[in-house]
């Protein structure tokens, strides 16, 4: 944290960067371990916005290069649907 | 890595590290994890969660109380420092025929007479609980509000770093390829970082039970079945037990994130590792909590995923020494309730490989009863 900032990585479970990097100091360098402990890639977005920020944080702090660290897996819904419009069989929604 | 080992433990789940945590506190040295992908990265982190103590035989209950009494102090024992984000919401268990609430009646008699609280409950009892259900076709329902649900990544990570504190060895992406069996006895394991010598191996693959099993010549009677599993966006608490019938073929759970998470069973599954989630599995999953459950309808679908069952032919695991290979344990086919037997796996894996007396007796989960034709009968099971 900085002048009392928190830089938010993750908006959909609100996780900030200070954590994630607390997580790979204390060894958890893989980005699916993260995914499951913090709940990061998991939210709304899967990880629009955060599995970048973390994938080069772990290849800045390992030496791992970045073109050789895997993403997480994108899971259907590519967008959140009502369960209700799915039951009817339609999605205006969207 | 370690060339010599007392115990080597396929599988780097939640029943690998629970058998690798107890093997360890009982002063076992040596103990070595090997798990081919990511900590928890097969059935346990694709799993419901859910943990319940509402069977239908007394071995059942009595494991599932034993694991239920683990997880209330697992955060502490573990000494974990954050929440297991354990929740006692309990499960409600609808029937939806005079024979299903009948034999209800009957696990009930058998629950209470092991300490297990489990009640009886009339649809206007059930409401009181979830004000919403629909309980049109549903006559009455089983309830035990100790059942409930554990974060399974964060758990299979307490086992693992407990395990670890106490000199247990882990190593993720690598793979066993043979096991070595010299004099009809267990002396190594070829893996893909290097061999290790060991008199004991454990078979704690979940769904890869089968080709552990064939490295030692044995033909497992256990097969990996794809299970799909929905979760919706995080909203405040509105259901609080787990919802679930075996007819209806629905469990729903909201747990303490805010999410729910929900799963049906689909009719001819593919045997294959199948990983790919299907729009059939959405829409019916869908049309069913909806109907069950109906303001869940409003929820938003985050994510789909697959798992895999490790199932057996009586759906019910396979513990113990195998006959014949002396030093080949077998902690297999747990059938969907692997994680939450979890804690009682690791009790008694360890008390057989240390050839201590087993807190519960199940000798009738060992793999002879394939042979012997003793298959044991579980009426809460899907």
């Amino acid at each position: 944290m900085k002048d009392g900032k928190r830089a938010v990585v993750c908006r959909c479970e609100n996780v900030d960067l200070e954590t994630i990097r607390q997580y790979i100091a204390d060894g958890y360098t893989d980005i699916e371990v993260i995914k499951r402990l913090l709940r990061t890639t998991m939210g709304r977005c899967q990880g629009k916005t955060c599995q970048a920020i973390i994938l080069k944080e772990i290849a800045a702090a390992t030496g791992v290069p970045l073109r050789s660290l895997k993403p997480t897996t994108f899971r259907p819904p590519t967008v959140s649907i009502p369960l209700k419009d799915i039951a009817k069989g339609v999605s205006d929604d969207h | 890595m370690i060339t010599k080992a007392q115990v080597v433990i396929i599988g780097g789940g939640v029943s690998g590290a629970s058998i690798a945590y107890q093997l360890a506190k009982k002063g076992v040295k040596d103990i070595v994890i090997i798990e081919k992908g990511y900590q928890g990265c097969g059935s346990t982190s694709r799993c419901g969660a859910g943990i319940r103590q509402q069977w239908g035989t007394k071995m059942n209950c009595q494991l599932a109380k034993l694991a239920n009494d683990y997880f209330e102090n697992a955060a502490e024992e573990l000494q974990y420092g954050q929440s297991l984000e354990f929740k006692q919401g309990g499960y409600l268990m609808l029937a939806t025929s005079d024979g299903e609430l009948a034999q209800f009646k009957k696990n009930i008699a058998l629950q209470h007479s092991l300490g297990i609280d489990s009640q009886l409950l009339s649809l206007d009892e059930a409401l009181k609980i979830v004000p919403f259900l629909n309980t049109k076709g549903v006559v009455g329902a089983s309830y035990y509000e100790k059942d409930g649900h554990l974060n399974p990544f964060k758990t299979v990570d307490a086992f693992l770093r407990a395990a670890k504190r106490l000199g247990v060895y882990f190593y993720p992406y690598t793979e066993v390829t043979e096991i070595d069996v010299d004099k009809q006895r267990v002396v190594g394991v070829k893996t893909s970082a290097g061999y290790i010598a060991t008199p004991n191996v454990v078979n704690a693959a979940g769904a890869y039970s089968h080709r552990v099993g064939q490295m030692v010549g044995l033909d497992l009677p256990t097969y990996a079945e794809r299970h799909q599993i929905l979760v919706t966006a995080a909203t405040k608490p509105i259901l609080k037990p787990m919802v679930m019938s075996f007819t209806k073929n629905i469990y729903a759970q909201q747990v303490p994130h805010g999410s729910i998470v929900m799963g049906r069973n689909c009719e001819n599954e593919p045997r294959d590792f199948n990983y790919q989630s299907s729009a059939h599995f959405l829409e019916t999953m869908a049309k069913t909590v909806v109907d069950l459950l109906p303001p869940l309808g409003d929820l938003r679908v985050v994510r789909t995923w697959a798992g895999q069952y490790n199932l057996t032919p009586d759906k019910q695991p396979i513990l113990g020494e195998v006959d014949g290979i002396d030093g080949y344990y077998l902690a297999v086919g747990f059938s969907g309730h692997g994680f939450m037997m979890s804690p009682a796996t690791g009790i008694i894996m360890s008390e057989i490989i240390t050839g201590q007396a087993t807190t519960v007796d199940v000798s009738m989960l060992s793999l002879k009863r394939f042979d012997t034709g003793a298959l044991i009968i579980e009426p809460s099971v899907v």
